[in-house]
């Protein structure tokens, strides 16, 4: 299990699979589930030229760790990686990568997404959208779930 | 006693507030830290509290050298 926030953009995919070569589950995983969350240009009807992440030094990583560990008790999974962005983020960066580890696919499946939402509810982190005329706080996060 | 006491994104803008040490009395509230600090600004409804970096409804009883952190609700991932 590991945790990591970067302060330089970085490539969600490679990072998967260094992280997945370092591992000892080779021929024993038969599912990844990967969800990569990426910058866009709009939000709210406005044009984002670029955002800048803030977070809290400790905390973050300490929940993060929690969510992880709560993922593990609820699922069986071999292995799971969380990396998320912080600073000046630019259009089209990955912002987090989620990667999750199992036998089979429900477990995968289903721990990314726990883990992902969880990681939007809780894990202490804040945006700052950089607008065409000005800046805005983002003020929450909406549930993901809200739409099925 | 002192604490630390942290502020996080709007917060930090709208008050001007980073890092803070307080020293206090003990049976000293969290809203009383949040005036002594904020010199009695009005607490944003939707405020988050932490104390040692895990979440908290800010009824507790502060201990020397805890670390509080104001912030607003999280926009991660």
């Amino acid at each position: 299990m590991k945790i990591e926030i970067k302060t330089e953009a970085f490539d969600p995919l490679v990072e998967q699979q260094r992280y997945q070569a370092s591992l000892d589950i080779q021929g024993k995983y038969g599912a990844t589930a990967v969800f990569i969350g990426t910058m866009r240009d709009f939000n709210e009807g406005d044009i984002v030229k670029s955002m800048t992440l803030d977070y809290y030094p400790g905390m973050t990583e300490k929940h993060l760790q929690q969510i992880c560990n709560t993922a593990a008790e609820r699922w069986s999974l071999l292995d799971s990686l969380v990396i998320h962005r912080v600073g000046v983020i630019n259009i089209g960066d990955p912002i987090v990568l989620v990667a999750v580890w199992s036998v089979h696919r429900g477990d995968a499946f289903d721990a990314c997404r726990f883990i992902m939402e969880d990681l939007k509810a809780k894990a202490p982190f804040w945006k700052k959208e950089e607008l065409e005329d000005g800046e805005r706080w983002v003020e929450k996060n909406t549930s993901g779930y809200s739409k099925i | 006693m002192s604490i630390k006491v942290k502020f996080f994104a709007n917060l930090r803008d709208q008050y001007g507030l980073t890092e803070e040490v307080v020293d206090f009395n003990e049976g000293i509230s969290i809203s009383e830290i949040w005036d002594k600090v904020t010199n009695r600004q009005k607490m944003p409804e939707s405020i988050m509290i932490a104390i040692n970096m895990e979440y908290s409804s800010g009824d507790v009883q502060l201990k020397d050298n805890d670390e509080i952190a104001f912030f607003p609700p999280v926009s991660g991932g």
